[in-house]
């Protein structure tokens, strides 16, 4: 991973230098017109943000029942990419939302999803800063169980929603918008495996000088 | 000792304290009944609740009090720190958590003894018409709510800040559990009643019980050692 | 008294090298240890030196870092709950529910450890903690020192094979400590490893058969020999290089 960080942050670099002028390039849709556009980000941000719930999730399980630290770390290293990511997605769906349908929220399954995913992983964080001693095994159970959850919130939401009509949020993609769509979410994949890299070498780097203390303490 | 005699021991003494001193009992009741009260008060428009508050007070009522009463029944091991002691004991892991589950559930059930019927009361709500459904869909969602309550309960026993992050952790993760609840509910309270809509929901909250009991017997031991 | 789980015993407890951090702090640094039994032993040390940690991974609560606990031949955290029904723990916190009486209490861990004949068993404990007259009384109307002792019972109360005290004397009056000195004859007489910390150094003297000193995480044996666990263990509190 360490010899591929280069290349690989150089290719995420210039695909976020091109995202604007392919999503420009892009067609315009029938009834939003220029708004749309903030869904280029939007959608993928949302997706890589369950990839990272998700990441956490697994990494959390593994921490639990192997004790292994490097799960661990890679685990809050996500939680706290899904948090920022989670942010970034709840800020410009509303903004979205405000200029497509004049409401700033909307009671969907997705938009709830997200929300409610980001208050568990938030949950998540406060427990490992407030927790006191032990809270990353705590921390650990509840990104399990946040992970575990995820089906069941959507889907709660969902059926909850198809009793009240409804407001499409995400159109069905015309043709010509699948390339800067899958562009911009590959663009912001790469994003994420780059810091989360950075991160969990961060977390590594804490444990390395802990144990560089316990030693000199010899 | 068999696993399930295990469980009911520990219940049994859970009830055998709570019988001593009802402390738990009384005060999450006080509370539960205060809460749905406060919010009548702010769901009643012109001197008749608005359509399906009923349901919703109903369960938001049953989540505070519960989350109050899983604060309250840890503190108590806490202090002695009992609960070290049963770590410590020959015991399945998993038979102490579901004996604390079982004690938890039936401590809610006695709060929910009272609160359905004045639920059902105050906002001429026709609870009792479909009542096994009712009952099915309470039992499922307070077994549910009190499966999540009881591990974290239990995890945070020793951490700090306990009082404040149980909620935190927990709201989150019930959320399918209180809408589930909440709009199985309501079907049954609507004018027209839904029952296939009722049995949806209660079959979903069955579904999120088995998966998240069976999730917290897998996690409660990695969690509870340190 | 019966054994839940299978007749799991030993006779023997080894510490290796055993270690534990909390972050930045070196609570034990390779402790290691050899007990039979039948054998007491005194830990002893300044407060806040981790001798309620080491008790704690004796006693499989906590693991260690690194380095070994072996109860015979069986590894502890291997073992499970076979293991743990042969070992008793009296904590600082005494483990004891306030609102039941001291023979609900009893029952109630009697039948968690797979006693045989609970009710001879309970008489037998109050009996040996001066509680019989109070048996039905709430615990939390009792003093510290009652209180320890019905925690003392109950960690005694199905013969563990390995006894874990922390701090047994304290809050006890003289009654209550001869009481318990001729408790802690009886256990050794019945082949019972016996861990005792405390800062009683009087107390303790003549009824243990080895002690160590635990400080900044280092364990160091107290040489057997002439003069008193207090002269000795002053001693060994000179300088840490003469003790290296």
């Amino acid at each position: 991973m360490q010899k591929l960080f280069v290349p690989f942050a150089i290719v995420a670099a210039a695909m976020f230098v091109c995202a604007p002028f392919i999503i420009l390039a892009a067609p315009y849709e029938s009834t939003m017109g220029l708004v749309q556009k903030i869904f280029y980000f939007h959608a993928p941000i949302a997706m890589t943000m369950f990839v990272s719930a998700f990441v956490c999730g697994i990494g959390s399980a593994i921490f639990l029942f192997t004790r292994r630290s490097g799960a661990d770390r890679v685990a809050v290293s996500a939680a706290e990419l899904t948090s920022v990511l989670g942010i970034i997605v709840l800020v410009t769906g509303p903004l979205w939302a405000r200029k497509a349908w004049g409401v700033w929220w909307e009671w969907d399954a997705r938009l709830t999803s997200t929300l409610v995913l980001w208050l568990t992983f938030q949950a998540y964080l406060l427990l490992r800063r407030y927790g006191g001693p032990g809270s990353d095994r705590l921390a650990a159970g509840v990104g399990l169980f946040g992970m575990a959850n995820v089906p069941f919130v959507y889907w709660s939401v969902n059926v909850w929603r198809t009793l009240h009509p409804k407001t499409s949020v995400v159109p069905t993609l015309q043709p010509g918008m699948r390339g800067p769509f899958w562009f911009c979410f590959l663009a912001f994949i790469l994003f994420f495996m780059l810091t989360l890299h950075l991160r969990t070498r961060l977390e590594k780097r804490r444990a390395e000088l802990e144990a560089l203390y316990l030693a000199a303490e010899e | 000792m068999t696993f399930v005699r295990t469980i009911w021991l520990i219940t049994r003494k859970d009830l055998l304290i709570e019988a001593r001193s009802k402390e738990i009992l009384f005060t999450t009741l006080f509370f539960a009944v205060s809460s749905v009260l406060v919010f009548a008060f702010g769901f009643v428009r012109e001197g008749r609740a608005v359509e399906d508050a009923a349901a919703g007070i109903l369960w938001i009522a049953i989540a505070f009090s519960g989350t109050l009463a899983l604060g309250r029944a840890f503190e108590r091991e806490r202090q002695s720190e009992t609960l070290r002691a049963l770590m410590i004991a020959p015991i399945p892991r998993p038979a102490l958590y579901l004996g604390k589950l079982l004690g938890i559930v039936l401590l809610l059930a006695a709060v929910e003894a009272i609160i359905v019927p004045l639920v059902s009361l105050m906002f001429q709500a026709p609870l009792f018409t479909h009542a096994w459904l009712t009952l099915g869909l309470l039992a499922a969602g307070t077994i549910g709510f009190a499966a999540v309550g009881t591990l974290f309960a239990a995890m945070l026993v020793r951490a700090r800040s306990r009082d404040v992050l149980l909620p935190v952790l927990l709201y989150p993760i019930t959320i399918p559990v209180i809408i589930a609840g909440v709009r199985g509910t309501s079907a049954l309270l609507q004018a027209e009643v839904d029952l296939p809509m009722a049995r949806l929901w209660l079959s979903m909250l069955v579904f999120f019980d088995v998966v998240f009991v069976t999730l917290a017997l897998w996690t409660f031991e990695p969690v509870m050692t340190e | 008294m019966s054994t839940p789980g299978g007749d799991l015993d030993f006779t023997t407890l080894t510490l290796t090298d055993v270690t534990r951090s909390f972050g930045r702090r070196r609570a034990l640094n390779r402790v290691s240890l050899h007990a039979r039994a039948g054998e007491t032993i005194a830990l002893l040390g300044p407060n806040g030196a981790s001798k309620s940690t080491l008790l704690s991974i004796i006693a499989t609560l906590l693991a260690p870092t690194s380095g070994e606990v072996r109860y015979g031949p069986h590894e502890g955290l291997r073992a499970g709950a076979p293991l743990r029904a042969r070992l008793g723990l009296l904590g600082h916190d005494l483990y004891v529910y306030p609102e039941l009486s001291p023979a609900e209490n009893l029952r109630f861990f009697a039948k968690v450890y797979g006693v045989e004949d609970v009710e001879r068993c309970i008489a037998d404990a109050l009996d040996h903690a001066g509680l019989s007259h109070r048996r039905d009384d709430p615990v939390s109307g009792f003093s510290r020192g009652m209180r320890q002792r019905l925690a003392l019972e109950r960690a005694l109360l199905h013969a563990p094979r390995l006894a874990l005290l922390d701090e047994p004397f304290t809050g006890l009056d003289d009654a209550a400590t001869h009481a318990l000195r001729q408790r802690l004859a009886t256990l050794r007489n019945s082949g019972c490893i016996v861990l005792i910390t405390t800062h009683d150094l009087e107390t303790i003297e003549g009824i243990v058969d080895r002690a160590m000193v635990l400080r900044n995480g280092i364990a160091v044996e107290l040489p057997v020999g002439a003069g008193s666990l207090r002269q000795r263990y002053r001693a060994s509190l000179t300088p840490l290089s003469s003790s290296r």
